[in-house]
């Protein structure tokens, strides 16, 4: 992870709750668009989290609202990288396979389609657990490439 | 917090569905209670048109996914129209077009199902 500057990181923490889920998104926007990452990109990073969050709040936290969501922007000419926390269940991404939507729909699932979303529009999508302790998402985007 | 809200014209026997603002986690309940109520009234010809909504996620798209069976088992349908093409985007990485109708614009829609 290239860290640019220890004092240009920026940090929210929000409650798993789903109505935090805007704000998240606009912290992200507003990080995004000051690394002058275009507005299309922007966008998809947004999404990208937006899943990121949701899942945590779903699985990691059940829907309890009392869990705690750290998420971390750090960039540099080449990254824009987003790290998200939560103390909650830990997740094995390992076991959630892309998904088959014909499946999916005659079986009413949905859960995957938000990891396949994560994966699609980001540039590396990387997953650390410590059972017990905490969980990070780390979400990355190549800025130079756009 | 994310502003969503819908809003449903009767067209005959279709209904019409619109959609305003931003479809996340939180607000897709909203939506689902619009397809619930629908289905309880036995209103299976349903267009949504996307022509006013800002931002799409997952858990918004899995509430088509959530109840097209049901409406196709009563020979109805969900159509999708007016979509933005960063919404568009959103449903073709998912694979939707294979799925689900989507069309430019509502009167096409309307027309598919009186054609039909």
């Amino acid at each position: 992870m290239s860290v640019r500057n220890k004092n240009s990181i920026s940090e929210l923490r929000v409650k798993s709750k789903t109505e935090n889920l805007s704000r998240i998104r606009d912290f992200v926007s507003l990080n995004a668009h000051e690394a002058g990452i275009p507005d299309a990109v922007v966008e998809n990073i947004m999404l990208a989290v937006d899943e990121a969050c949701t899942n945590i709040i779903k699985h990691a936290y059940n829907l309890s609202p009392e869990g705690e969501i750290i998420i971390k922007i750090d960039y540099d000419e080449e990254k824009f990288i987003v790290t998200i926390i939560d103390y909650g269940k830990s997740f094995e991404p390992d076991r959630v396979p892309l998904p088959d939507l014909q499946k999916y729909y005659r079986e009413h699932r949905v859960g995957g389609l938000g990891m396949y979303l994560m994966k699609s529009l980001m540039d590396d999508v990387e997953y650390i657990s410590i059972p017990g302790k905490y969980n990070q998402v780390l979400l990355s985007k190549n800025i130079r490439s756009g | 917090m994310a502003e969503f809200s819908t809003s449903i014209k009767e067209m005959g026997e279709i209904s019409v569905i619109n959609l305003k603002g931003f479809l996340d986690a939180h607000t897709a309940p909203a939506l689902e209670n619009n397809f619930t109520q629908l289905i309880n009234d036995k209103k299976y010809k349903i267009v949504v048109n996307f022509q006013d909504l800002a931002y799409i996620s997952s858990a918004g798209l899995g509430v088509f996914m959530a109840y097209i069976e049901n409406i196709r088992d009563n020979k109805g349908d969900i159509k999708l129209t007016n979509m933005s093409d960063k919404v568009f985007n959103i449903f073709d990485l998912l694979g939707f077009p294979l799925l689900y109708e989507i069309y430019k614009n509502e009167d096409e829609a309307l027309k598919k199902f009186s054609g039909s």
